[in-house]
């Protein structure tokens, strides 16, 4: 009922008493699910006595007053949250009551996160390596959902969720290796830094192309519902990838063919300079939501429990009812978009700071550990120079190490290496022997 | 044009029964095979997919909507779950919105991921090909986009008998493909095609007949004018022509053709699709860095001009047997 009444505030159209007219119950509006695998929906048989409509492309009444629906903006989906911003639980019927344990890890993984991300920026800037992108102000959102999957549910990932990767147990080594594009990379050093990927952790490598995982997550869940084995599948993109056609036709599809899957948008208020109102016009993410008949929330994103809720909620009814779920989680692009962004150039140092001081994951979560006694000023030194140690050793290593053999540039283009590719890689060693002082050949694996 | 001899029961099959008959194959025998597009529900706009859904199950043969980025961008996601994935674009006129995930995803998945991810399991199946009256939109055919993509395959039948057994080798090869089929031969051409599933190798071009004169080099509905063209060479000209099928437009089989034009000195590409840029560019440059001192007159291409595919002007845009002739006499007399 609370859907209706908000759906009614959006559209300022009168829905509730529509549907008592019409003698339906409100919530099958929103709630008509089939669990049926692919059904096709059943046509009425067409009577042209009754006064209402036969269309089959939309079930609803005749309406004699001409009235566009009015899109509502400004008290739009409400934001769930379980803590205020200093950490303090609001409704205890909400609070997931995690253990000490889990709730420290949480933190942990979140700082150390933050930790690398610094590191990894100022090695950038010194020419370590080519590109990084951080992850400031958006730990909430990726620990807090990693956290409510299960291990074996696949993730594709947009570039800023690394925190997910880190929480199933991605080693600072790999993270590294990666940035660097070093022997030690599992992607064999062909993508620029952050294109993060594994297939132990089930986290599909990471591409440049805006949404383009979007559609791609849908058939990877619709195969996983097929395999029938209680998985489910996660697909993170920001507020501008939801723009992209690919996005429209994700949603469509995971609803259409009945897809367990969980859309989490990180709506961070940036798509590099562009800011939200020049992004779209309508209530952001959630609403478009019920447009494709998809269940829809929007969450206080830096609020890690609120995240943990809402995607533990989701993930468990889009496996039992084989529907999609849209979160869309509020949060704040703290960091520039890239390293190769400065975005002093488009927003106040004070918009940055509000967020940075008053409204971060990760000083909320310290409040709630801090207000149980979990943690003290002792244990967050220790803390901060253990991970910072950790994370400097990885680091370390990562740089000494050699470059991939550049044998590994002609393979994998398709499972076999063939005759063309072959004869290629012949004459590019032939010709880098000829002329080998051209070549940095020492920095790379023989 | 047709004929095919096997010791394996056949049946009698147009061309689009026969890929009816592959996809039949392919769900019984794999029962993570799925088969999507618009309209394949009811059989397809082409009856490719008839009965399959009856016969298969309405969660294996299913209709998307109507949305070709969808649908190809599904598909690769149903085949890096791990699941062999069929993905039909109602026509390859309409596969450009799917470009993007074709060249960007599809033939990068395996190289960017370091081998941890692939699409392999995906194939695409396209109509493809001019058809009399299919003007701009009905009649295109876009191999020469995708042939500048490393990571896809890209393989065109020329008969049922072919048809099927590429498009068995494209789903059961590892890297994710794209088949187009020449829609003009749906229905009119026909042959006895085995019944059991059986696979055509993918990258090798075939010789269908050979010759010391000339090579000729076309795939699809072209290598039936070019059996006409290598008809009227040999009893007007007394020219004897190789023909060869390339069948697998990327990667293609240089071996074969460069092998033919250092025999026979001289090479004639034909395809409808607009000369400037088309796949015989490719063909050309490389069998004349390769066999440049064999060579007795320069490669001809007989292709559309360079115009979008026209309605009405259809019989004089189209490479038909006279410009093909009249090429091999230049090529003779040069």
């Amino acid at each position: 009922m609370a859907a209706v009444r908000s759906m009614n505030k959006m559209y300022g159209v009168c829905f509730h008493a529509a549907r008592q007219t019409a003698g339906l119950k409100a919530s099958r509006l929103l709630q008509h699910r089939a669990f049926r695998v692919g059904a096709v929906r059943q046509q009425q048989p067409f009577d042209s006595t009754l006064e209402k409509p036969q269309f089959p492309g939309a079930s609803a009444e005749f309406v004699d007053h001409l009235e566009f629906i009015q899109p509502n903006v400004i008290s739009g989906i409400p934001v769930y949250r379980v803590m205020d911003r200093q950490g303090n639980i609001i409704n205890p019927s909400q609070d997931p009551q995690l253990s000490k344990e889990t709730v420290l890890n949480f933190y942990q993984k979140m700082t150390m996160l933050n930790t690398m991300d610094r590191i990894l920026y100022e090695s950038q800037r010194q020419g370590r390596i080519s590109f990084y992108m951080t992850n400031y102000g958006e730990e909430g959102t990726h620990i807090g959902s990693a956290a409510a999957l299960d291990p074996s549910d696949i993730v594709f990932g947009q570039y800023r969720e690394a925190g997910v990767l880190m929480y199933r147990g991605f080693p600072l080594d790999l993270f590294m290796a990666q940035c660097y594009a070093n022997a030690d990379d599992l992607g064999k050093g062909r993508q620029m830094p952050v294109h993060y990927g594994s297939k132990d952790l089930n986290f599909v490598t990471i591409s440049s192309p805006l949404a383009t995982q979007i559609p791609q997550a849908a058939g990877a869940a619709y195969a996983v519902k097929r395999e029938n084995m209680n998985r489910a599948v996660i697909c993170y993109f920001g507020e501008g990838a939801a723009s992209e056609g690919d996005a429209h036709a994700g949603f469509n599809f995971s609803a259409t063919l009945e897809c367990p899957l969980i859309f989490f948008c990180r709506n961070n208020g940036y798509a590099i300079s562009t800011p939200t109102n020049e992004q779209y016009r309508g209530d952001g993410i959630a609403a478009r939501g019920p447009g494709y008949g998809m269940m829809s929330i929007r969450v206080d994103g830096n609020d890690v429990f609120a995240v943990y809720n809402a995607t533990k909620e989701a993930r468990r009814r889009a496996v039992a009812e084989n529907q999609p779920f849209l979160i869309e989680a509020m949060t704040y692009r703290i960091g520039h978009h890239s390293t190769s962004d400065d975005s002093s150039a488009y927003r106040s140092v004070d918009e940055v700071n509000y967020w940075d001081k008053q409204d971060h994951p990760i000083s909320r979560l310290r409040h709630y550990m801090t207000a149980r006694s979990w943690w003290s000023e002792d244990d967050e030194r220790t803390w901060r120079k253990q991970s910072r140690k950790m994370v400097m050793e990885a680091f370390e290593r990562a740089e000494k190490r050699l470059k991939p053999n550049p044998e590994l540039m002609f393979t994998d283009v398709y499972q076999e290496v063939t005759p063309l590719l072959s004869k290629q890689r012949d004459s590019m060693w032939k010709h880098v022997q000829q002329y080998k002082e051209h070549y940095p050949l020492d920095l790379y694996d023989k | 044009h047709f004929a095919f001899t096997s010791q394996c029961p056949t049946q009698k099959m147009n061309l689009f029964q026969s890929v009816t008959s592959a996809l039949d194959n392919t769900l019984a025998s794999d029962p993570t095979a799925v088969i999507f597009g618009e309209d394949v529900a009811f059989g397809g706009v082409f009856r490719c997919t008839v009965g399959l859904r009856d016969k298969y199950g309405k969660d294996r043969v299913f209709n998307t909507p109507l949305c070709e980025q969808g649908i190809v961008g599904f598909g690769i996601g149903v085949a890096v779950a791990g699941a062999t994935a069929i993905a039909e674009i109602q026509f390859a006129d309409y596969i450009y919105p799917a470009f993007d995930q074709i060249v960007n995803e599809a033939a990068k998945y395996r190289y960017r991921s370091g081998n941890l991810f692939d699409c392999g399991n995906l194939t695409i199946r396209a109509p493809w090909g001019c058809v009399g009256h299919g003007s701009l939109y009905h009649s295109q055919s876009p191999e020469a986009f995708f042939a500048h993509c490393p990571g896809i395959k890209v393989v065109i039948p020329r008969s049922p008998v072919q048809a099927k057994g590429l498009l068995l080798s494209c789903i059961a090869d590892q890297n994710p493909c794209i088949f187009f089929e020449p829609k003009i031969l749906y229905r009119a051409a026909v042959e006895q095609v085995p019944v059991e599933a059986y696979t055509v190798p993918l990258s090798q071009a075939e010789i269908l007949q050979e010759g010391s004169d000339v090579t000729l080099v076309a795939w699809g509905t072209q290598i039936h004018v070019m059996r006409e063209v290598a008809n009227m060479a040999q009893e007007k000209l007394g020219v004897s022509c190789e023909l060869i099928d390339l069948q697998t437009i990327l990667p293609w089989d240089v071996e074969t053709v460069c092998k033919s034009v250092v025999k026979t000195g001289r090479l004639l590409i034909s395809h409808e699709a607009p000369v400037t840029g088309g796949f015989a560019a490719e063909i050309s440059s490389t069998v004349q860095e390769e066999c440049f001192l064999n060579l007795e007159a320069p490669i001809s291409r007989v292709c559309g001009y360079d115009t979008p595919f026209p309605h009405i002007f259809e019989p004089f845009y189209i490479p038909d047997k006279w410009k093909c002739f009249d090429a091999i006499k230049r090529m003779i007399n040069y």
